[in-house]
């Protein structure tokens, strides 16, 4: 069963369709590039799929559930993880604080055996603990916990927020732009990442992305869009070799 | 619980024992005259006055700019429910209760009253990114002024007399305790972990799945809440309530006190309501030049430390057994030095 599912997904801003009957399909342990030039509609794809946009027509299913017309946190509840183009990280707080936030709904007590200080709350506030490190060990960033995140570096920051996504326990992993500023070295460590989180986690990933070096490099199936319509799918091979593709891209 | 913490806490809870019996002793000895424990008094409300509005704008992050309007609210509900249960008691309605109960069942209905307002001023503005709630706020502070002063329960412009004057020194002080102790604990937990991370950033928070909306109206409310309660002990000590008292400028008062201590710092407030409720006192010959100096100091506050005098760092006794690990005091947090 794919695990994200939408059917004529169709957005219009007054007179411009910006996205135009887009389907796509992604299953379990497949990772699927989402590829267009500058203003195609990538990331108002996105953002009906994070529950930002809502949108004109069109369906989208996240591990068989319908997410239409859901918030952005009722996304994460239905197993929809995201990172940003920015990285958007709790800069002013620890890494481990950054993870300990996504393990919110994991960890169970109440306001009042917080406030009070019951048994509940530091075996909550233990779990939590354990496993926001024992994520951080899976990273190898266990040695950062306490390190503010905005005094990471970049390609940690970028790794933290992965983490991060990863941590809500989501059936589908979002990438936006992952490689945006990053140095070929970064780009690099961060195409190892990825392909170590697809071994490792049971779940889906669906990537937009500029550098063609890093889609290339780690999906399996790539979908073309330009001005909101889908000109092509394939394997990284046939997208490379795609008239339409090349045409969109370098011109006639 | 770990030893350590079970440690910090006890030695906290000393520490605050010493200070109370130290207190005690002096105003016993009349060292500290009425006029002494009076702003004593006063210093204690603005603690829980600026630590409650430090929830909403310096762990929530988001301004609020009448506060004084939460505390008007609690003020007069608190006044007018002590009243009602002491003219209740002397017409034989209900049997007697000791002092600090009637303040209590006072302070508690205050506290709620601020809430359920606040929760009527916040959902609508909440639901809204950005600063809907400062302008709300600013409004909603001179509309309860001016409804106080329009009321007949409230004894209107002639303001309201006759309230019993149950603070003292000993349950302003508890009170105070106990209401930091709350607010520590509150944002020490997943819930102020999850109002923090809205103030770091709130697109990012609902991204790994905080209900936002939720978490701002909880920290507003709680905030509303103990604004209310500190409200509520003013009234008592007062013994008289003029509408006039909860202004803008009150409300800017407690703002001031919040920002030069430091957003998201409790310490911060303490700090500096101590300082603040005393330096006008101290400069009592000065009075005039009172609003100068506050100005004066938030300036100053501004160009050399802007995160205010703690910044989101809270001083702790645990910070001592930690200063050799991390050889540092006011940021216990060990930071990369280079790179990677």
């Amino acid at each position: 069963m794919a695990l994200l599912e939408t059917k004529d997904l169709t957005m219009q801003f007054g007179g411009l369709k910006a996205v135009d009957d887009f389907e796509i399909s992604v299953n379990k342990d497949e990772l699927v590039g989402l590829i267009g030039p500058n203003g195609a509609g990538k990331t108002t794809i996105f953002n009906m799929l994070t529950g930002v946009y809502t949108p004109t027509k069109g369906s989208i299913h996240i591990g068989g559930k319908n997410a239409v017309g859901k918030t952005p946190y009722q996304i994460v509840k239905l197993g929809g993880a995201r990172t940003f183009q920015n990285i958007r990280l709790f800069k002013d707080l620890p890494v481990i604080d950054n993870i300990k936030i996504a393990y919110h709904h994991e960890v169970d007590y109440n306001i009042l055996n917080g406030v009070f200080r019951t048994k509940k709350f530091w075996q909550g506030e233990k779990k939590a603990y354990e496993n926001s490190i024992d994520f951080l060990k899976i990273f190898e960033m266990e040695d950062y916990a306490d390190t503010l995140a905005k005094n990471l570096p970049y390609g940690k920051q970028r790794k933290l927020e992965i983490a991060r996504a990863l941590a809500t326990k989501p059936k589908i992993l979002m990438l936006d732009e992952p490689a945006a500023g990053m140095n070929p070295q970064e780009t690099k460590e961060l195409m190892e990442t990825i392909h170590f989180i697809k071994d490792k986690f049971d779940i889906a990933i669906l990537l937009i992305e500029h550098d063609m070096n890093l889609v290339m490099g780690v999906c399996e199936r790539i979908v073309v869009i330009d001005y909101g319509k889908i000109i092509a799918k394939g394997t990284p091979d046939e997208i490379k070799n795609n008239p339409d593709v090349i045409k969109v891209y370098l011109g006639e | 619980m770990k030893k350590e913490t079970l440690k910090s806490y006890l030695i906290n809870l000393l520490a605050i024992v010493i200070l109370f019996i130290i207190m005690k002793m002096l105003i016993s000895n009349g060292i500290l005259n009425r006029y002494y424990v009076g702003i004593i008094v006063f210093i204690g409300v603005n603690i829980i006055l600026a630590s409650s509005l430090n929830i909403a704008t310096g762990f929530l992050g988001q301004l609020a700019l009448g506060h004084a309007g939460f505390m008007a609210t609690g003020a007069y509900t608190s006044a007018i429910t002590s009243m009602a249960i002491i003219e209740s008691i002397e017409n034989g309605v209900i049997i007697g209760m000791p002092n600090i109960l009637i303040l209590i069942i006072s302070l508690i209905a205050a506290g709620v009253v601020s809430l359920l307002v606040s929760l009527i001023i916040g959902i609508p503005s909440l639901r809204l990114r950005g600063d809907y709630l400062g302008i709300i706020t600013l409004g909603f502070g001179e509309v309860i002024r001016v409804f106080i002063n329009n009321i007949k329960v409230t004894g209107g412009a002639q303001g309201l007399t006759g309230i019993p004057g149950l603070t003292n020194f000993d349950n302003t002080f508890w009170i105070t305790v106990f209401v930091i102790f709350v607010l520590y604990t509150f944002t020490n937990s997943k819930h102020g972990r999850a109002i923090i991370s809205i103030r770091e950033d709130e697109i990012a928070a609902e991204a790994v799945g905080i209900p936002t909306t939720f978490y701002k109206v909880l920290g507003f409310s709680t905030a509303a809440f103990f604004g209310g309660v500190g409200g509520g002990l003013y009234a008592h000590y007062l013994a008289f309530l003029d509408p006039n008292i909860f202004g803008f400028m009150r409300s800017v008062e407690i703002l001031v006190i919040v920002v030069l201590g430091g957003m998201g710092s409790l310490t911060g407030s303490i700090i500096a309501a101590i300082v603040l409720t005393i330096l006008p006192e101290a400069l009592r010959d000065f009075a005039q030049y009172r609003l100068l100096i506050y100005s004066f100091l938030l300036v100053a506050m501004m160009i050399f430390r802007p995160q205010g005098l703690f910044g989101t760092t809270e001083f702790s006794m645990k910070m001592f057994f930690h200063k050799i690990r991390y050889n540092q005091i006011f940021s216990p947090r060990k930071e990369v030095k280079d790179g990677d």
